[in-house]
C-alpha cells in the first residue's frame, strides 16, 4: 500500500517525460504547418479563384493562369530571370573558383583578403543597391569619373538603358555573392586529400593540369551546392532590383518577384499574383527538394 | 652565386602577379563601400563638381546629421533614426524567440528521436527555402485579422515564423554531433528533459548560439520584402525607410544624405561581421553546404 502512490507518481512523470519532447516541438510544428503549408495551400487555391482586390473563393479553373501567361510583363519577367540567373550563377562560380584557387596558394594576408571579399554578403541588398545606383549613375558616377580622368569617350549608361539595365543588376549581385561562393570553394579545396596531388607533383605534372584533372573534379559537390544556393537566391531576388532600378526603366528589369509584388499590392490582382507566386514556388521546389533529400540521406552511410 | 636561378625568379614573378591580381580584386570589392563612405562626408557642391573617387576636400558631418534627424521620408522629415529603432525593436525579440525555438527543436530532433523525426525536420527545413511571395497574400490578411498590420509586432511574428527553419537547422546539426552517451548517462542519473538541456547541452552550445544570433540578426536586419509588404509608415524598418528616401525623393537628389543613410543601415551588420566574421561564415556555410 505504502509504495502504490509513489509508483503512480512515477508513472505519471514518466508519461510526461515521454510526451515532453513532442510537446516542446509542437509549437514550432503548428506555426510551420499553418504559416508555411497552410499558406501555400491557400495561395494555391487563390490562383484558381476569381480573386481580385479581395479574396473570392469562386473556382475559375485556369483563368488566372492563362491571364498570367498572356501577360506581357510576365514574359519580360521570365526572360529577365533567365538572363539574370544564368549570368549570375556562372559569373559567381567562375569568379569564386578563381579567387578560391588564388587564395589557396599560401597567401600571406589570406585572412584580410577573405574578409574583404566576403563583406558585401553582410550588407542589405537595399544598401548595396543604393551604393551601386550611385556608383553607376551616368551623370555623376563612374562615367563622369572616367571623363575627369581624361577618357572622354567612356560611356556607361546601362542603368537607364532599358536593354542593358538588367546587366547592372547582375554586376551588383555578382559583386555581393562572389565572396560567399569563394568561401564555399575554399572550404572544398581545404578538404581535398593531398596524396593524389603529391603523386602528380612528383610525376612532374604542371599546376594547371593538377587543377584541371584532379582538384576541380573533386569539387563536384561544391559546384552542386553553389548552383542550388545561387539559383534559389536568383529566383528570390527582389530587394536589389527594387533598390537599383525599381523594375525599370519601364518594365525592363521586372522579375517574377517584383511582378508578384506589384500585382499583389498595387494592382490588386490577387489571382494573378497568387499564380505567379505558385510558379516561383514550383521552380524552387523542383530545385531544392531533391537537393535536401540527398543532403539529408548522406550522413547515414 | 648572387643571381637567383631562372626557376626561382619565375616563381617570384608568378607570386608577384598572384598578389597583384588578389589586390586588384580587393580594390574592386572595397570600391562601392569607399565611394559610399566618402560621398557621405562631402558637400553636395563637391559631389557635382569633384571626382567620385577623390577624398572629401572639406569633410562635413552635415549629411549624417540630416540623414539621422531631418531627411524627409514620405511626408515626415525626421530622418531615419525612428526607423533604425524600429529595426532594433523587431530584431531583438525575433532573434531571441526564433533562436530559443530552434534550440529546443534541434535538441528534440537529435536526442529524443521519434518515428517520423526526419519528415518533421524536412518539413521545417523546406520553409527556409520557399520564395516568400507564396505567403505574402495570406500573411497580410492574417496580420490584419490579428490587428498586427503595420506594426513592428507583426514583423516580429513574421520573422519568428520564417526564422525557425534556419535556427532549427543550425541547432540540429550541432547537436547531432553531441555525444549521445552523455545524454544517456544523465538520464540514468535521473535527469529529466529540461535538466539535460539546460545543464548539459546548453553550456556546450555557445558557438552555435553565436552563429544563430549573428545569422538571424543579419537576416532580420537586412530584410526588405516583409518590411515593405507588412509595415508602412511609422512602423517600417530601416531598409524600407532607406529605399523610400533614395527612390522617391523629389527635387534635387541629395546623394550625400542618401549615402549617409545607407551607411546607417549598413553599420550594425558590418560591425557584427568585422567582430565575428568567423561565425558569420559558419552560418552561411551550414545554410548551404551540409544539411
Amino acid at each position: 500500500m505504502s509504495n502504490a502512490s509513489p509508483d503512480r507518481d512515477g508513472g505519471a512523470r514518466e508519461r510526461l517525460q515521454r510526451w515532453l519532447p513532442k510537446l516542446v516541438l509542437s509549437p514550432s510544428c503548428v506555426l510551420v504547418l499553418f504559416f508555411v503549408y497552410g499558406f501555400i495551400a491557400w495561395t494555391s487555391y487563390i490562383s484558381f479563384s476569381d480573386s481580385g482586390m479581395m479574396p473570392d473563393y469562386t473556382w475559375v479553373g485556369l483563368h488566372q493562369w492563362s491571364r498570367l501567361w498572356t501577360s506581357w510583363t510576365w514574359g519580360i519577367a521570365l526572360h529577365n530571370i533567365w538572363v539574370f540567373g544564368l549570368l549570375y550563377i556562372v559569373s559567381c562560380i567562375v569568379l569564386g573558383l578563381i579567387l578560391a584557387i588564388l587564395l589557396d596558394q599560401r597567401i600571406r594576408a589570406e585572412g584580410v583578403l577573405r574578409t574583404i571579399y566576403l563583406y558585401p554578403m553582410a550588407l542589405s541588398f537595399i544598401v548595396t543597391g543604393t551604393a551601386w545606383q550611385w556608383f553607376l549613375n551616368p551623370g555623376l558616377g563612374l562615367e563622369k569619373t572616367m571623363h575627369d580622368l581624361g577618357w572622354q569617350s567612356f560611356s556607361f549608361n546601362w542603368l537607364i538603358d532599358s536593354n542593358m539595365a538588367i546587366y547592372t543588376v547582375v554586376i551588383a549581385a555578382v559583386w555581393q555573392a562572389t565572396g560567399f561562393v569563394m568561401a564555399m570553394f575554399l572550404a572544398g579545396l581545404r578538404g581535398i586529400d593531398g596524396e593524389m596531388i603529391k603523386a602528380a607533383q612528383i610525376d612532374g605534372a604542371p599546376a594547371w593540369k593538377i587543377y584541371a584533372r584532379i582538384i576541380i573534379p573533386q569539387l563536384r559537390p561544391v559546384f552542386l551546392s553553389a548552383v542550388v544556393v545561387l539559383a534559389h537566391l536568383a529566383i528570390k531576388s527582389f530587394d536589389l532590383i527594387v533598390a537599383m532600378t525599381g523594375g525599370g526603366p519601364g518594365n525592363a528589369t521586372a522579375v517574377p518577384a517584383t511582378f508578384m509584388y506589384s500585382y499583389a499590392f498595387s494592382r490588386n490582382e490577387m489571382g494573378i499574383a497568387a499564380a505567379s507566386a505558385v510558379f516561383m514556388l514550383a521552380v524552387i521546389a523542383a530545385l531544392i527538394i531533391p537537393y535536401l533529400y540527398s543532403e539529408l540521406r548522406e550522413p547515414r552511410s | 652565386m648572387s643571381a637567383a636561378s631562372p626557376a626561382a625568379r619565375r616563381g617570384a614573378a608568378t607570386r608577384a602577379v598572384l598578389y597583384a591580381i588578389l589586390l586588384v580584386f580587393a580594390v574592386i570589392y572595397l570600391m562601392p563601400l569607399y565611394v559610399m563612405l566618402t560621398t557621405s562626408f562631402k558637400t553636395l557642391e563637391e559631389i557635382h563638381q569633384g571626382n567620385m573617387l577623390a577624398l572629401p576636400g572639406e569633410w562635413t558631418l552635415a549629411p549624417w546629421r540630416e540623414a539621422w534627424g531631418s531627411a524627409c521620408i514620405g511626408l515626415e522629415c525626421n530622418g531615419v533614426h525612428g526607423y533604425f529603432f524600429n529595426s532594433i525593436k523587431i530584431v531583438v525579440p525575433a532573434v531571441l524567440i526564433s533562436g530559443l525555438l530552434g534550440a529546443f527543436n534541434g535538441y528534440v530532433l537529435t536526442k529524443w528521436k521519434f518515428r517520423g523525426h526526419k519528415v518533421v525536420f524536412g518539413l521545417i527545413l523546406f520553409s527556409c527555402f520557399i520564395p516568400f511571395q507564396i505567403i505574402l497574400l495570406p500573411m497580410a490578411r492574417v496580420l490584419g485579422l490579428l490587428h498586427l498590420a503595420n506594426s513592428t509586432g507583426g514583423l516580429v511574428l513574421v520573422h519568428i515564423v520564417y526564422g525557425i527553419g534556419f535556427t532549427t537547422l543550425f541547432f540540429r546539426n550541432f547537436y547531432a554531433s553531441f555525444p549521445d552517451e552523455l545524454v544517456r548517462a544523465a538520464q540514468l542519473d535521473g535527469a529529466g528533459f529540461f535538466t539535460i538541456f539546460f545543464r548539459i547541452l546548453l553550456p556546450a552550445s555557445v558557438p552555435i548560439i553565436v552563429v544563430t544570433i549573428i545569422w538571424q540578426f543579419t537576416n532580420v536586419w537586412n530584410d526588405f520584402l516583409f518590411g515593405v509588404s507588412f509595415a508602412s509608415g511609422d512602423s517600417a524598418p530601416i531598409t524600407v525607410a532607406l529605399n523610400n528616401l533614395v527612390n522617391s525623393s523629389t527635387g534635387v537628389k541629395a546623394y550625400n544624405v542618401n549615402m549617409a543613410a545607407a551607411m546607417v543601415a549598413a553599420v550594425p551588420t558590418l560591425i557584427v561581421y568585422i567582430l565575428a566574421g568567423k561565425y558569420f561564415l559558419r552560418g552561411l556555410m551550414s545554410g548551404s553546404v551540409k544539411g
